[in-house]
This record gives C-alpha cells, sequence and structure tokens, in this order.
C-alpha cells in the first residue's frame, strides 16, 4: 500500500507537460464523427512541419454534438477544446495555436485552465454555458485523460478510496458510508444501493459473487458506454470495493455486444490492474482476493433486467425469473450476488475518497448526487451532461443543451425510454428526481433523455416504443408477450387512421392490464409510453382517429401531398425526384400529383425550389 | 483447385473450431462465449458445429439450438460480406432513422434481415448503437457512421 502511494506521488510529478499535447476526442462517437480523419491530418502537418508535439487519444468529453473534438495544449497554458475539426482546419489550427502561441477563439468551445492563467475570449469550462451548471463527479475524467492509461488513472486519485477501503475500514464501515450516502442504484429503479449490499453481505454463504449491469439496452442512452469507455478504472476499483464489502471474490461486467470499444478498453484495464496486484490475489499486499470476468452480451434487450442476464451469464436463454428469492439471496449459480449499474459502481470511489456526507450534501432529499444523462433528439447540443439531482427539466433542455434545434417548438421530452414517458412543456420545471419524474408518470431510468419538437408525432412515438417492446418481449409471461402486440395493432391501427375511439379506451385498459400483471420490469413498464402520451397528448390521438389527420405532419399514411398551381412554375424538378411517377404535367404549365401513386416521400417537395408543393 | 482451396478453408475453421472448444474446456457458463467465437470463425453457426459444440459441452443440441434462436446477434444462415446495422432507436428515429432504413433498403433492393444476390451486404436495424448524439447513425462492420442523411449513403456503399 505504501507503494501504490510513492506511485501516485512519482507519477503526479511526472504528469506536467513539458511538450505540448494534441488530444483527439475518439471514443465510440469521436470515430463516427470523423477523428481519425483528423489524426491523419494532425500527423501530417506534424511530419511536414517537423514538430515536436504529441498526439493522443481521450474519450468522450460530452459534447458529442461539437464532435470531432481536439485539445491542444501548451506547457504552462491552459489546455483549450476545439470543436467540429476537420481535417482541413487542421493545418490553420497548428499554425496559429501550436506555431504561434494564439489559440484560435472563434473555433475553441471552451479551455481548462488548472493552474494558468485563462486565455482572452475564450469560455472557462467551468463558466460556460454548457457545463457552468454541471457538476462532473463520475465523468469527471472523462475527456480529460487517457483511459486506458492505469498511471493517469492513479495519478488523478484513483485507488486512493481502495486503499482507504482496505486500509482503516471493516466491511460493515464501508457499507455505513454508502448508506450515508444515500446513492441510490442508477440502472432504473433507484434501490438503495447501501441496503442492497448489506442483504447480499448478511445472505448465508461463503460464495458470493459481484455483477455489474453493462447491458445499456434503452435506445437514446449511453452513459455506461461513455463511462466505461472513458474511465473503465472506476467501474473496476468500485466493484472491488463492492465485493471487499459483501465478501465475495469473484465478479463479472456484463457488458452488451454493441460496444466493442468499451469491452477492448476494460480487458485493457483488467489486465493493467491485474500486473499491478489491484485486481486477483492478495490484493494491495492483503489477504482480499477478487477476480473480474467480462461477458458480452449477444443481443437481448431483457438480458439488462437482472435475473436473465444472470441467467444468461450462466448460459442460458436470458428468460427473468420470478423474485423473491432475490440475487442478494439466489444470484449467479444460485450464489448470493450483488447487482448493480455501471454509473452505480462508478459513484463509489468518489464517495469513500471524500464520504458519504461529501455525496449527500448534493441532490434532494431523497435523491442524492448527481445523475448522468444523454440528450438527445431535437436539441441544439446533443450530449453526455452530469448534473445535481433536482435541477429542472426546463433547465437542461433550455440552458445546457441551448433549446430546439432550428428553434422550432418543443413538444415533450422522453425520459427513461421503453419505461419511461413523455413530459409535455408545462411539465419542464419539475425536478429531476426519481420521486417528482414517477409522479408525472415518467422515471428516470438510465438517463436518456430524448427531446422532440413539433415535427415528432406523439402517438407514432409510443407506437414506436411498443414496436420495440413488443420485439424484445421474451414470451415467457402472458400479458406482456400477448398485450404487447395486441396495444402495437391498436397504435399502429391509430397511424395509419383506421382507429375508431373506442380504441382509446381498450388501449388504456390493456395497459393498466399489462402493467399490473406482467412478470418483468419490462412488460410491467412497457404500457408507460402509452399512458403517459394518452395523458399528455390525448387530443393528437383524438385527431388521428376523428379528423384522419397527423398534426405533426409525421404519420405517413396522413399526409397528403399537394402542388400549388399559383406557385407552380412548370420546371419540373419534382417529377424528377418523384420515385413513384406520381407527378404529372406539362412543361412551364402547373404540374399535379397522384395521390393514388404518391408514397408520401417528401422527395418533391425537398426539390421545390419554389415552395409550391406542401404537406397536409 | 477451387475444390482443395475450400477444403482448405474448411480445414482451418474446424481447427479454429477445436481450438476455441479447447480454451473454454471446464469454464463455467461457456455456451454462448462459445456460439460467438464459433460464429467469428464461420461468419454464421452452421449445424454441425452446434452439434459440435453440444457433445462438446455434453448437453443437449436443443439447448444450444434454443440459446442460439434467443439472442439476435446469432445467425443461422450465411450472411453478406458486409453487415450494414441501420440505428432504429429513439434518438435516430425522431432524427430521421426511418428513411434512412428506407434509401438504403430502395439503394441495395433488398429489405431488413437481407443479403444482396452478390453477397456483397446484408441489411440489419439495431435499436441503439450508442452514439445517438450523431443520430442518424449506422454501423458498417465495425465502422460507425453519424449524423447521415440519405443524399451521405451512396458514397460510403461505394466504400465496401
Ligand atoms: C427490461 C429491463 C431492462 C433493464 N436494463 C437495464 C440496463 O440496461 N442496465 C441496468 O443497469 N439496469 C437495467 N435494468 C435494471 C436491472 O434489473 C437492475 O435493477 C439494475 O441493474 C440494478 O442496479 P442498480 O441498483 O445499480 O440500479 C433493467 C430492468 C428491466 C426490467
Ligand atoms: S418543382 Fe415546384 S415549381 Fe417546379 S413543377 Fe414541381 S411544383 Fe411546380
Ligand atoms: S411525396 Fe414522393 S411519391 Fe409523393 S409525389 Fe412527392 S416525390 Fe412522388
Ligand atoms: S463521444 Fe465524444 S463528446 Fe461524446
Ligand atoms: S438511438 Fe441511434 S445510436 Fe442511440
Amino acid at each position: 500500500m505504501q507503494d501504490l502511494k510513492e506511485w501516485r506521488e512519482t507519477l503526479q510529478r511526472h504528469r506536467r507537460v513539458d511538450r505540448p499535447v494534441i488530444t483527439v476526442g475518439m471514443s465510440t462517437c469521436g470515430q463516427a464523427a470523423g477523428g481519425d480523419r483528423v489524426i491523419a491530418a494532425l500527423e501530417e502537418v506534424r511530419a511536414r512541419l517537423g514538430l515536436q508535439v504529441d498526439i493522443r487519444q481521450t474519450s468522450c468529453i460530452g459534447m458529442c454534438y461539437a464532435e470531432p473534438i481536439v485539445e491542444i495544449t501548451l506547457p504552462g497554458k491552459p489546455r483549450v477544446f476545439y470543436g467540429d475539426v476537420t481535417p482541413e482546419r487542421v493545418p490553420g489550427l497548428i499554425e496559429k495555436h501550436l506555431v504561434q502561441g494564439e489559440p484560435v477563439s472563434e473555433w475553441a468551445l471552451i479551455q481548462v485552465p488548472g493552474e494558468a492563467a485563462p486565455y482572452e475570449g475564450i469560455p472557462v469550462i467551468t463558466q460556460s454555458t454548457y457545463y457552468g451548471r454541471q457538476v462532473r463527479v463520475v465523468t469527471s475524467r472523462l475527456g480529460l485523460t487517457d483511459p486506458e492509461s492505469l498511471e493517469e488513472y492513479v495519478a488523478t486519485g484513483g485507488y486512493e478510496a481502495l486503499e482507504k477501503v482496505l486500509g482503516q475500514m471493516t466491511p460493515e464501515q464501508v457499507i455505513e458510508e454508502i448508506k450515508i450516502s444515500g446513492l441510490r442504484g442508477r440502472g432504473g429503479a433507484g434501490f438503495p444501493t447501501g441496503m442492497k449490499w448489506s442483504f447480499t453481505r448478511q445472505a448465508p454463504g461463503d460464495k458470493k459473487y459481484v455483477v455489474c449491469n453493462a447491458d445499456e439496452g434503452d435506445p437514446g442512452a449511453f452513459m455506461d458506454r461513455s463511462v466505461l469507455e472513458g474511465d473503465p478504472f472506476s467501474v473496476i476499483e468500485g466493484m472491488t470495493i463492492a465485493a471487499y464489502a459483501i465478501g465475495a471474490d469473484e465478479g463479472y461486467i456484463y457488458c452488451r455486444a454493441e460496444y466493442p470499444l468499451a469491452i477492448k478498453r476494460l480487458k485493457m484495464a483488467i489486465a493493467a490492474a491485474e500486473e499491478k496486484g489491484l485486481l486477483g490475489r492478495n490484493i494491495l499486499g492483503t489477504s482480499f482476493n477478487f477476480d473480474l470476468h467480462i461477458k458480452a452480451g449477444a443481443g437481448a434487450f431483457v438480458c439488462g433486467e437482472e435475473t436473465a442476464l444472470l441467467a444468461s451469464i450462466e448460459g442460458k436463454r436470458g428468460m427473468p425469473r420470478v423474485r423473491p428469492p432475490f440475487p442478494a439471496q439466489q444470484g449467479l449459480w444460485g450464489k448470493p450476488t450483488n447487482i448493480n449499474n455501471v454509473e452505480t459502481y462508478a459513484n463509489v470511489p468518489f464517495i469513500i475518497k471524500n464520504d458519504g456526507q461529501w455525496f449527500a450534501s448534493m441532490g434532494t432529499e431523497k435523491s442524492k448526487g448527481t445523475k448522468v444523462f444523454c440528450l438527445t433528439g431535437k436539441v441544439k447540443k446533443t450530449g453526455l451532461i452530469e448534473v445535481p439531482m433536482g435541477i429542472t427539466l426546463r433547465e437542461i433542455i433550455f440552458d445546457i443543451a441551448g433549446g430546439i434545434q432550428d428553434d422550432r417548438q418543443f413538444k415533450a421530452v422522453q425520459i427513461g425510454g421503453p419505461s419511461g414517458g413523455c413530459l409535455p412543456e408545462d411539465r419542464l420545471d419539475l425536478p429531476v428526481d426519481y420521486d417528482s419524474l414517477n409522479r408525472a408518470g415518467a422515471i428516470m431510468g438510465s438517463g436518456g433523455m430524448v427531446v422532440m419538437d413539433e415535427n415528432t408525432c406523439m402517438v407514432d412515438v409510443a407506437r414506436f416504443f411498443l414496436d420495440f417492446t413488443q420485439t424484445e418481449s421474451c414470451g415467457k409471461c402472458t400479458p406482456c408477450r400477448e398485450g404487447t402486440k395486441r396495444m402495437l395493432e391498436i397504435l399502429t391501427r391509430i397511424c395509419e387512421g383506421k382507429g375508431k375511439m373506442e380504441d382509446l379506451d381498450t388501449l388504456e385498459t390493456l395497459a393498466r392490464v399489462v402493467k399490473n400483471t406482467a412478470l418483468c420490469g419490462l412488460g410491467q413498464t412497457c404500457p408507460n409510453p402509452i399512458l403517459s402520451t394518452l395523458q399528455y397528448f390525448r387530443h393528437e390521438y383524438e385527431a388521428h382517429i376523428k379528423d384522419k389527420r397527423c398534426p405533426a405532419h409525421s404519420c405517413q399514411a396522413l399526409l397528403i401531398f399537394t402542388i400549388d398551381a399559383e406557385k407552380c412554375t412548370g420546371c419540373g424538378a419534382c417529377t424528377r425526384a418523384c420515385p413513384a411517377g406520381a407527378i404529372s404535367g406539362e412543361k412551364k404549365q402547373p404540374h399535379q400529383i397522384d395521390p393514388a401513386l404518391c408514397i408520401k416521400c417528401g422527395s418533391c417537395m425537398e426539390k421545390c425550389k419554389y415552395g409550391a408543393i406542401s404537406r397536409l | 483447385m477451387m475444390d482443395s482451396g475450400s477444403k482448405n478453408d474448411a480445414n482451418i475453421k474446424a481447427k479454429a473450431l477445436a481450438e476455441v472448444l479447447k480454451r473454454y474446456a471446464g469454464t463455467k457458463g461457456a455456451l454462448i462465449p462459445l456460439l460467438q467465437e464459433a460464429q467469428e470463425i464461420y461468419g454464421y453457426l452452421p449445424r454441425e458445429v452446434m452439434r459440435e459444440i453440444a457433445m462438446e459441452l455434453k448437453i443437449p443440441f436443443s439447448r444450444v439450438y434454443g440459446v442460439a434462436t434467443f439472442y439476435t446477434q446469432f445467425h443461422l444462415k450465411p450472411r453478406g460480406r458486409n453487415i450494414i446495422r441501420i440505428c432504429q432507436g429513439t434518438a435516430c428515429h425522431v432524427r430521421g432513422g426511418a428513411r434512412l432504413l428506407e434509401a438504403i433498403s430502395t439503394a441495395l433492393g433488398i429489405g431488413k434481415n437481407e443479403t444482396t444476390a452478390d453477397g456483397r451486404f446484408t441489411l440489419e436495424t439495431v435499436a441503439c448503437l450508442g452514439s445517438c448524439g450523431l443520430a442518424p447513425v449506422m454501423m458498417i462492420n465495425e465502422e460507425t457512421y453519424g449524423r447521415l442523411t440519405p443524399e451521405k449513403v451512396p458514397a460510403i456503399l461505394e466504400k465496401y
């Protein structure tokens, strides 16, 4: 343990930058935005000018809207982050910032001054509109360190918590500290973590397991991916502490197969920790042993449910089973098992290192600490944010994310994925905490927040989620297997303009039955998107049924494309664009659309320069 | 020529499978990772391979088959050389994921879960690729493409 302290001090001394460093965000999303082309351009310029500069890679800093993101840091100067960097911008950036020492403030997003004096004209991270209201705990290293380096993790305070736990704390004290912190599970339901740990600790048996749920199946959510790709050691350290607290010597991380980069980084991190005696036998020279394995999921949403997940690790079909017995009593291979979400574990080292009281000082009375959210959909700034519990939805969507894309009208925010709900404008001042969201008909869920504008049809959104849950239903229990199918049929019918008013009552009844009788959380919560849209957007359902209209102009079957003879110049651009041959007309004469042939693709409308085509 | 080439290929694959089977011998819960690695080798799960795994693990074939058909990751039929996976998750849905799927499906002349006649592409959908900040998103093999529009598609497909 003494060795770890000394090692950390040495690492910290060597961390100072003595030559310029360029760092490129290369998470899944940085790569998708073209980060590798930016690296190639940087390397080309470096070679051409013979520059002494390191080019490194990092993870998601959270401003996904501005990817590719590049950081340039000169020795003793603030770290400057540039957004929307294209290969074409690279030579100019290097010339000005690196060669002349003048950062390009028009292209800069933020700066992180550290101990240096800030540059003029670039927002300092803590005062920027995007980060000013955020509190970064589990995301504190993201985008700022090299996620593959154990050295950097340790130099930035990593493994101080494990040191404290193994050096000074009994397992009971660890659990007590987590209880004081008020930490609740970040995987959806919000069960108090300290209590869960003490159940598993008290369960009889000498073989116990800890499991990390990294299945992250909710569409529109990538918090866990970002944490695993950006700070894998924090999750491993959190799991190690949990293992000590409950008396386990073996653990599994169940990660969905769609996250190859996260799996790769976890494997590297586990190997590095083993090599330094931070995993495996006699950790930090004590008698505590802990072995950690990775299991890649195989593509089944229901495997995010804890009992299904355990069945999947055992190599079976991932079907949920009745609880009790809870995993804390009978989990993996029948042994007591503690299962938590990625973000839950990632919070643990920070809680232990500071203390439970520190964590409990953030958030609201019943929801402590911070929560990571993924802001997506029709907002200006999509990305990953971490905010204190209790912040309002309005602050998140309008202050942090800058409001709606193209300044359109906000319609709804979908929170909690397929188990969550859609909240309208008048719920935007709700504080974000477990209980307020539940009362409003949504759930905290894992942290996906999809923002919708006037062009999103709420009936279609409900149909979309039911389509998802119907496909993912494992089929074990009847209410879910049959109920999702019937509800989907009704919703599809309404979207096609074939609905009847009675359908709304049937839908509501079915939704309540499924909610009350399904076996697992998938079925029990899948009606939430329906119930919340029926509650807040009933008028849209009625418009589809009574007027055969989709107010958002989104349901294809209900669209009608027409050409305004007044505005049409007869240029023929639409005729050429139409894949269905539905448009006819003489040259320079007004054209017409044959509604019987039109497949409602909208191509003609996009091509018409005169605004003569409208969608009703 | 052709014959001995494909025979050789079959041999290499069989050998790789044997090695994987050896590596997992005695490991608890090995069935899913075994199927995953077998699929890596063969591109899909041929019936004989599933039989071999069942024998090796001393479990009924029906259990192997049951697991292979439960998870969407496993494929019991050969697939194309390049796998296109278009995200149909929420964030992509509200930003035009459906139009993207339609454009690609029209461009390739195949529907969801179908393969082009020349075996070049298989078209699949996924519920979320975790790059929602760049929606709409698709993946071709291991490569992720974001901020897509139907217009950008032909140039990307060209590369494969
Ligand atoms: C259908 C379904 C899917 C779920 N998916 C996830 C998931 O992807 N990640 C997760 O952490 N929890 C998921 N859960 C919740 C888990 O069952 C479990 O409650 C959670 O992992 C416990 O960890 P926590 O207490 O740290 O939140 C899901 C639950 C259900 C019913
Ligand atoms: S493109 Fe517009 S103006 Fe031209 S023929 Fe079509 S509708 Fe008329
Ligand atoms: S919407 Fe599409 S199918 Fe209909 S007329 Fe326009 S281009 Fe043709
Ligand atoms: S993945 Fe790069 S900022 Fe989000
Ligand atoms: S919803 Fe498409 S990547 Fe997440």
